[in-house]
Order: C-alpha cells, then structure tokens, then sequence
C-alpha cells in the first residue's frame, strides 16, 4: 500500500511539471500584457513601456521566463503581476482560502444527497419517486450554473424584500467591514455561503446521484447481495452494509474526475454572488492580460485536481481490497 | 436511420411453417429498442420542434433578430411572444437567432471533438504499449485543467465569433471522448473477431476501421449526443463570463447574461432564453440516455 501511494505520487509530479509548461506557454502564446498600455489613450510614453516590459521579463525568451517562473514558485513568489503593486502568491492565498470553504461545503452536500438519492432511486426504481428523482437530476444536469444561481440570488433577494431585513446575505463572501467577534465573524461568513452552496451542490449533485442508482443497481443484482438476503439478513442491513459499501467504490474515482468542473462551477457561481475568490481572480487575470496570475491561477487549480486524483486512487486502495492485493 | 424500405421490398415470409423469424438488421434492433424509451421519443420530438422553430420560425417569423421596433421594454404578448428589451428589439426573434448559433457551436464542438478524440483513442488503445501511454498522458493532461479557465483565457484572446469559440471549447473536450473511446477500444481489441481478422492478414487500418469503429459506434454516438449538451452549457457559461461569442454575433448565454441586470424590470429577457437552454440540453440528455438504452441492452438488464 505505501509503495502504491509513493509510486503515484512520484508518478504525478512529472504531470503537474509539464501542466505547468503547457498552462505557462499557452498563457503566454495567447495574451500580451502590455497591450492595454499601448491601447490606451493617450498612449503611454514608449519609455514605461520598455519598463513594464523589463519588469515583466518579456525580454528574456520563452523557456527562460517559464523556469525562473516555476523557480519562483517553489520560493512562494509567483511571478510579476501587471499591477505592479499587487504580489500574486499573495492574493491567490487569500482568494483560494475562501473559494476552497464554498467548494468543499458544496461538496459534501452534493455527495450527501447523491447517495441519499442514488440509493433511494435504486432501491425504489421505477416508484413515482425514482421518476421524480431522475427527471429533477436531469432537470439540473442541463442547468446553467449561472442562471440558476441568478434565480436563488434572486429569490434571496425577494425574500429580504419581504421580510424587510438583510436576512440572507445575496452579495460577497463575507460584511464588510467583517463584524468584530469570532462569533458573529463566523455566522457572518457562514450565512454568506448559504446560496453560493446550495446553488453550487444543486448543480453538481445530479451526474453523482445517476451514478450512484446505475452503481447501486447493479450490485444489488450480484449473487452475493442475493445470498446475504437468502441466509436471512434484513433487506435494509443488506443494502446499507452489503450493497451501498460496494456500490460507493466507484464513486470515489467519478468524484476526484469531476473535481476539475466544480472548479469551473465555483468561478461562475462566486460570479453571480460576486465572491472575491478565485473565479474573480481568473477573470480580472484574463481580461488585462495578466499573464503570471492566469498561469499561477491555473497551476493551483491543476494541482487541486491532481491531488483530488491522487487522494482518490489511494481511497480505492483502501474501500477496495483487491486493489490493494493485485 | 434503419432502412425500413428492405423491410417491405423483402419477400413474404412463408406461412407453412407456425413461427417465422423475421430478419432484422442491427440498425433496426436498436431503433426498435430507441422507440421503446418514451422520454427519448418525446425529446426527440421536442428537440427537432425547437430545431425547426430556430431555422424556419426565424426565417418566417415578422421580426428580424436585430430589428428596432417601437415598443421598448413590453411584456410578453401576442406580438412579441417573449417581450421585447429597452431598445425595442423583439426577444422571440434575438431567442431565435440565439438558439441557432448555440447550436451551431455545441454540434461543431461535438462533431470536432468526437472525430479528433475517437481517432486518438482508438489508435492509442489499439496499439497500447508506449503508445498507450504516450498519448494517454497527454489526455490527461488537458483533462486535469478546469475546462472553463483554459477556454476563458484562450477565448479572450481567439475568440469572438461563434466558430472561433467552438474551435476552442472543441480542444479541450476531445480528451474526454479519448478516454471514453479508448476504453470501448481496449475491450474490443480482445474479441474473437478480431482475432480472426487478423489471423485471415487484415491490415490494422482496416482493423481500425472495418471492426472496430463500427462496434465502437454507440458509445461514440452517446457521447456525441452528451457532448452537445455539455458544450451548450459551457459556451452558456463562458458568454455569462464575458469570454464567449461576443456581439454582433449572438448566442443563448449572452442574452441571458445581457439581461441578469434587467431581472426585474423585464424578466422575461432572462427567463426565456435560459428556459431555451434547458429545453435543448435536457431533450439532448434525454436522447443520449435511450441512444445508451438501445445501443446497449446489457445495461438495462436489471429492468426485469
């Protein structure tokens, strides 16, 4: 089992080096950093220009800039902003703090409800609820993030409307200023999270809870849910002991692939409820052409998913014996 | 389509004996086998319904997409269906032309990226060994990137218009169509056909081409079907960033996106185009789930 877990780790360290080339280049390839300030108007004097362009190493080639960059990044510097004043490791720490608690709340309300609900259809299939069930998930499954986010944004607002007081907070991830006590300072960041999570597990929950009925489905036709059954044991002991234990292997692994499009989820939605998180981060980078914060953003985002990746396949090791054994 | 002319040109199967079998061909078992999937049938319906309103609504329709009318901000009504917005223009028809564009990107992306991503699989799992491993690295990597970002920052920069996006969103979703048809592959390598064709000196082009890609054909056209769907609600999101098709070109997620600010003073501006978008990528679904169901019955097994 260690050797396993030491060899995929080593294993993923060559992929995450050329990711970072790949996200480095294609960053690089594709946007110009100092064209806002030869776009702007009055032009800016060729003099700042040559400036910004020496501070942002744009003078040295390609591949040098990708290596003092990744050097950099193992120091915690993670290259020149084009905001002069603003330190990318930084503000990246800061905005993955809070994007990191909406993702992961999220998260475990999506798999909660995937397999309260992939179980229940499962188990029910073909009863009125299992069509209501699918049809919902399928319903969410072709969802926009965003306009669903919008509506429950929306609703939320009507229903302070109603009310006539902030009672759900619709905008930014926390008050501002915060309110003074660990206390209130918690509620504050907790009652903020209320919408971004429902919305974001809503739209994420339903390919699990598919998943989970499909896994479910056909464990509970294999011969030795069959036996458990016939030497006595109770319906409900066997699917929750003998069949949900099997069924939710897979899962695992279908949980860490997805990780890369809750990321994707989690930058639109922090969008609608204008988080300042990660997904603010991305956009701001992408539209001034900030090339070292794409490139730093799209590093942690890969090594989030490379290490979700890797957390999975050592979970199967351990929920699957003959994994461990093969 | 299963050719149903053979079916009627063939002779009468003779009536001395009780039971006759009648030849079906594969195509026809799994229409047979789709038709039974009612909610696939029905979306089916719905999905050309909306297809035909999008190509010949809009041609017939008396607004065009980009016309200013006099009535600025009106409800819903007889004469325009979905409203208008501020400047007058009619929603039913800008929905229209959104629908069309939307769709025209999620197909191209599904067809580029089916084509790039089947060949790669296939070739990656026929051959295995290095290069296996070789190209399946590279799959991955493109896989471990949240597509949304990459597709962001190559659009703000390539994109605009609606091919330009669907060439982007294409690169990065043939990764998954690799993995998912190098698996089909991998199992299909080991069959007793196969086998056989190689050992009467089949080349492995016609291997590839003649045997297992015709086998590989259901789970390539579910994920087709799928892919759409997807690449619909990505280009959605992507124009809601700012980074997708960008005006005088038009699509379903811009006009939703247009018009969040406007929710409520004129929420039909938002509610129809996104009703629109979930009417396309839920028949879609629906279609792919009975293309699953026909194409493969095993699945399916446990409904006895």
């Amino acid at each position: 089992m260690l050797a396993f877990a030491v060899r995929r780790i080593l294993y993923s360290i060559p992929v995450l080096i050329v990711a970072s080339f790949i996200i480095f280049a294609l960053g690089s390839a594709s946007a110009d950093p100092l064209a806002p300030l030869r776009e702007k108007n009055p032009p800016a004097p060729p003099t700042v220009i040559e400036a910004e362009r020496l501070r942002l190493h744009l003078d040295q080639p390609l591949l040098q800039r990708y290596f003092s960059w990744l050097g950099g990044v193992f120091r915690g510097d993670f290259g020149p902003s084009v905001v002069s004043t603003a330190n990318i490791g930084h503000d990246l720490g800061d905005r993955f703090l809070v994007t990191i608690r909406l993702i992961a709340l999220a998260m475990v309300i999506a798999l909660i409800l995937a397999v309260v609900i992939g179980v229940l259809t499962a188990v029910k299939q073909y009863s009125k609820f299992d069509y209501a069930a699918t049809f919902l998930g399928f319903l969410f499954l072709a969802m926009p993030a965003f306009w669903f986010a919008i509506l429950l944004k929306q609703a939320g607002v009507s229903f302070n409307l109603a009310v006539g007081s902030q009672a759900i907070s619709t905008i930014g991830q926390a008050s501002v200023p915060p309110p003074k006590g660990t206390g209130p300072y918690v509620l504050d960041i907790l009652g903020h999270m209320v919408l971004p999570t429902i919305s974001l597990a809503l739209i994420s929950y339903a390919a699990w809870s598919r998943f989970t009925r499909a896994s479910m489905l056909e464990v509970m036709n294999s011969d030795y849910v069959r036996l458990a059954r016939a030497k006595g044991l109770s319906r409900r002991t066997v699917m929750v002991k003998h069949a949900l234990r099997t069924a939710l292997i897979p899962l695992t692994t279908v949980t860490a692939l997805d990780i890369a499009s809750i990321i994707g989820g989690a930058v639109v939605t922090e969008n609608v409820f204008q988080w300042k998180g990660m997904g603010d981060y991305l956009v701001t980078s992408i539209r001034t052409n900030d090339v070292y914060a794409t490139a730093s953003w799209l590093l942690i985002a890969a090594t989030v998913v490379i290490v979700f990746n890797l957390i999975a396949d050592l979970l199967y090791g351990v929920l699957d014996p003959r994994i461990r054994y093969a | 389509m299963p050719d149903t002319t053979e079916l009627s040109t063939a002779p009468a199967p003779a009536r001395d004996r009780e039971f006759t079998v009648e030849e079906r061909s594969q195509a026809q078992l799994v229409f047979r086998r789709f038709l039974q999937h009612r909610a696939a049938v029905v979306s089916l319906c719905v999905l050309v319904a909306l297809i035909l309103l999008a190509y010949v609504g809009g041609w017939l329709w008396k607004y065009d997409a980009g016309q200013y009318t006099p009535d600025n901000s009106v409800p819903p009504s007889w004469d325009h269906p979905f409203g208008t917005d501020s400047s007058g223009r009619d929603q039913f028809a800008q929905v229209l032309r959104g629908t069309r564009i939307s769709l025209q990107v999620s197909v191209s992306v599904a067809i580029l990226a089916t084509l790039v991503g089947t060949v790669w699989g296939s070739v990656a799992g026929y051959f295995g060994g290095k290069t296996d491993t070789v190209m399946m690295r590279i799959s991955d990597l493109v896989l471990t990137l949240p597509l949304i970002a990459v597709a962001a920052m190559l659009a703000h920069n390539f994109g605009g218009s609606w091919y330009l996006i669907a060439l982007v969103i294409a690169a990065l979703y043939w990764a998954y169509v690799s993995r998912v048809s190098r698996g089909v592959v991998l199992s299909l390598r080991e069959k007793e056909f196969v086998e056989a064709a190689k050992a009467l000196g089949a080349s492995d082009t016609r291997i590839i081409l003649r045997h297992l890609v015709p086998n590989a054909l259901g789970s390539i056209l579910v994920n087709l079907t799928i892919l759409v769907a997807l690449a619909i609600l990505l280009e959605t999101s992507l124009s809601y960033l700012g980074f997708g098709v960008t005006p005088p070109d038009t699509s379903l997620g811009l006009l939703v996106s247009e018009a969040q600010t406007a929710l409520t003073t004129r929420p039909w501006l938002f509610y129809f185009p996104g009703l629109f978008i979930i009417l396309i990528a839920l028949t879609i679904n629906f279609i792919g789930d009975g293309l699953r169901d026909a194409f493969d019955p095993q699945q399916t097994k446990v409904r006895q």
